[in-house]
């Protein structure tokens, strides 16, 4: 190869790398990000290690840098921070200036978070979620113990009302159920509260059939929790002795999941004549859903061939007297 | 008067009915326990109740297999084969004769032997029965069994709750069947006469 050549190549070779740097760069921060937020450049300041699998650290003394792992537990999801609820605010509303330094000081990381109600609660404009009564029922909660917060299972990076906006039931209770077994099918989490040992989530129910069909279509909290009336999703769950076990607290005509899971929908008016009708669009549950008119014209029915039998019965008889 | 004697039912033909028999009044005793499932205590546990419906529904699967296969190597089927056109110009003449002709004393308008096991009236229920309404709750039971397998929506119905809409109404045709059926089986010679059939094999009747 001739020097120019080379020269040529090399020339080329740091171009197209440059442009997929730049491509790269252009696809993580996109511009719908923008619309939600103002402060999309100032976040990057954070995100540029928080929002990567890797991040550099430069001395600037010296001049070197190396190359670190991101901990999964302390990467956040820009798309997933872009859509959560909180998705308007800035990484320092929420977290001390402080951390703009890195290393990050030792007194930054006894910083206080707000709580929910500190920014929601007695606030007309968030009425509906009823914060304060969730508050309460979360007092009476059996996560309510030290360090365990709203935001355990509100991951304050994504958290979204996913439930209450739910167009597809299946997404949210899978949303919703992944939010316990964040902790409840990783002890690394769960130990992180208590010394109690590892829960198998698997096990523990192993008493309900169709497992995997059942955590596909109620949530935990279907059974975990207190039925409430005033707020959409109950708060407080039961120790587990209190949890629900008996298949007709669903399978039955007044099936709780009408106080729970479909909530919402079973406000509506009665679908097609069914008994719990909501249930038919999505879900399918065996003794929850009957039609009232056809238990009764298959009655009918039932009625009219025994009295038929016993007509041709009565014929018989009779038929046998007068020989 | 001489009793007529003709073996009609082959061993693996009661064999097959007598489990049929008995799976089925306990698949209709349980389904109706899991229709009506109230959150008091009824009858039988919600539990107990859909293990013994399961446990049912796969032996009665499987017996129905039997029949199907027994059938054709048999040659059993042919009592359910064979369409002629004056056959509703039969039927008819048939349920004349439950109607009116046997209080008349009439002789049965189909005599029972080794070539016609069946009136015209029996031979289009059972073939109604074990060749449409058993397979299809065979079917839509298998489906319930194994959700997975199931169209997820048809236009905004759940697949599950149209699946279980087949097998309820197959499921109460079949009972209604069962009654009639029942009954018929008391319009031998004497009441208990085609039990005793369906026991030891033979048919008989008076000359
Ligand atoms: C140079 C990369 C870098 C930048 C920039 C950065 N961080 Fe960090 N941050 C880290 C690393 C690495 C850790 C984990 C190690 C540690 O705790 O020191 C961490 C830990 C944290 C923690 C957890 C502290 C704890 O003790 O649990 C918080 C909170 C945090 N950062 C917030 C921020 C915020 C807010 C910003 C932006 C204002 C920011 N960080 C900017 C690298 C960075
Ligand atoms: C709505 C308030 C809020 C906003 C906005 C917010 N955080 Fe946090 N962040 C928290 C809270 C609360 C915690 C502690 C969570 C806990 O206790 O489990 C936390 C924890 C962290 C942690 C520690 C690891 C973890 O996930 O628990 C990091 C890192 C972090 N935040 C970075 C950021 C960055 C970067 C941004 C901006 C993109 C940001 N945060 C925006 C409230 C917020
Ligand atoms: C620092 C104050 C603050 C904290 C702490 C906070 N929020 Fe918010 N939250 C807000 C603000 C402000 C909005 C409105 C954002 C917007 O409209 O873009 C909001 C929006 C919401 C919404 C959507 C409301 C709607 O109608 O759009 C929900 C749900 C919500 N927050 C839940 C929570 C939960 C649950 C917690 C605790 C785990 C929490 N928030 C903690 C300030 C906060
Ligand atoms: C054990 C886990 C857990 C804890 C702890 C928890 N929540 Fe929730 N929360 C949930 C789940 C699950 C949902 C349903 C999410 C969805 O919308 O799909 C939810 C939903 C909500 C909603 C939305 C309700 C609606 O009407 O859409 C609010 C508001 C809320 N929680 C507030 C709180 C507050 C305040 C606390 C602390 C006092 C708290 N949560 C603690 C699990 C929890
Ligand atoms: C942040 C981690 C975390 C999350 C998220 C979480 N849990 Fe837990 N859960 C725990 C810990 C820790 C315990 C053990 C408490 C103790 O020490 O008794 C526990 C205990 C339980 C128990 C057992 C109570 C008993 O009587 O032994 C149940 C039931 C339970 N959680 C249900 C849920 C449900 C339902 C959700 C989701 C709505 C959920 N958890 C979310 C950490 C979590
Ligand atoms: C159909 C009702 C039902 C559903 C759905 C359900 N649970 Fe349970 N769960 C129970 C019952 C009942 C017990 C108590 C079992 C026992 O004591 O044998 C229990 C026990 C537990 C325990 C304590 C186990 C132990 O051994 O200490 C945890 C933790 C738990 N469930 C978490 C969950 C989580 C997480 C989910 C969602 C993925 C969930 N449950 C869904 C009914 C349910
Ligand atoms: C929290 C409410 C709840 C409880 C408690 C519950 N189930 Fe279910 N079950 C459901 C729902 C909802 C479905 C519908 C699943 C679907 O549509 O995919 C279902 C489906 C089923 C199915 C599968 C039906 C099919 O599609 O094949 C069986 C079997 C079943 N349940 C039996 C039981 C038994 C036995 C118990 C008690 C040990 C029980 N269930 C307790 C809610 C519940
Ligand atoms: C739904 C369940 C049942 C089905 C599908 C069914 C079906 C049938 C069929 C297809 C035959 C003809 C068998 C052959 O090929 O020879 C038959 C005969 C018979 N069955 Fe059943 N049966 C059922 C339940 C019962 C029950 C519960 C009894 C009584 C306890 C009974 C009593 C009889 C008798 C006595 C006969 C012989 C008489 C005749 O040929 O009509 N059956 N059944």
């Amino acid at each position: 190869m001739t020097k120019p050549i080379r020269f040529f190549l090399i020339l080329l070779l740091a171009a197209t790398s440059t442009l997929i740097a730049q491509s790269d760069d252009s696809l993580k921060i996109k511009s719908s990000y923008f619309e939600v937020n103002d402060f999309v450049e100032d976040n990057e300041a954070c995100l540029k290690c928080h929002g990567e699998e890797k991040y550099l650290i430069e001395d600037p003394n010296s001049g070197r840098s190396i190359t670190n792992h991101m901990c999964p537990d302390r990467t956040i999801d820009r798309d997933a921070f872009y859509s959560s609820v909180h998705k308007a605010f800035s990484c320092t509303d929420c977290h001390s200036y402080d951390f703009m330094t890195f290393p990050h000081p030792l007194e930054v990381r006894f910083e206080e978070h707000f709580m929910c109600l500190d920014c929601h609660g007695y606030d007309e404009s968030f009425a509906q979620y009823h914060f304060e009564d969730i508050e309460m029922e979360f007092q009476k909660s059996i996560h309510n113990m030290e360090d365990f917060s709203c935001w355990k299972c509100h991951d304050p990076h994504s958290y979204k009302a996913f439930m209450r906006n739910a167009e597809d039931l299946t997404e949210a209770i899978l949303y919703d159920n992944n939010m316990c077994l964040k902790c409840h099918a990783n002890f690394s989490r769960f130990t992180l509260l208590t010394d109690r040992e590892e829960i198998n989530v698997v096990k523990s129910h192993e008493w309900l059939p169709n497992q995997t069909a059942h955590f596909k279509s109620v949530r935990c909290i279907e059974c975990h929790t207190a039925i409430s009336d005033s707020i959409l999703i109950p708060h407080q769950i039961m120790p587990k002795a209190d949890a629900v076990k008996r298949c007709t607290e669903c399978h039955s005509r007044d099936s709780r999941l009408m106080h729970t899971l479909y909530k919402f929908q079973s406000k509506e008016e009665r679908k097609g004549g069914f008994v719990n009708g909501v249930i038919m669009t999505d879900y399918f549950v065996i003794g929850a859903n009957k039609s009232p008119f056809l238990d009764k014209l298959s009655f009918l029915i039932l009625a009219g061939t025994l009295l038929g039998i016993a007509f041709h019965t009565f014929l018989r008889i009779r038929n046998k007297k007068t020989k | 008067m001489a009793t007529h004697r003709i073996y009609l039912y082959p061993i693996w033909i009661r064999i097959w009915h007598i489990i049929n028999a008995i799976t089925f009044l306990l698949l209709v005793f349980t389904g109706i326990a899991l229709h009506y499932a109230t959150t008091g205590t009824g009858l039988i546990k919600f539990e107990t109740a859909v293990n013994l419906h399961n446990i049912c529904a796969l032996l009665l699967t499987f017996n129905y297999g039997f029949f199907v296969i027994g059938n054709i190597i048999s040659g059993n089927g042919k009592y359910y084969k064979g369409w002629k056109k004056d056959m509703t110009d039969n039927l008819w003449t048939q349920a004349k004769f439950y109607i009116s002709g046997m209080f008349k004393k009439e002789s049965h308008p189909f005599a029972i032997n080794k070539e016609r096991k069946f009136n015209p009236l029996q031979k289009i229920s059972y073939v109604a029965v074990m060749y449409i309404c058993m397979p299809l709750i065979i079917i839509s039971g298998l489906g319930l069994m194994f959700p997975e397998t199931i169209i997820g929506q048809i236009f905004k119905v759940s697949g599950l709750a149209l699946t279980d809409f087949l097998h309820q109404i197959m499921a109460f045709v079949l009972l209604i069947f069962l009654l009639v059926h029942l009954y018929t089986c008391t319009l031998g010679d004497k009441p208990g006469t085609l039990f005793k059939s369906m026991i030891n094999g033979y048919h008989e009747e008076h000359e």
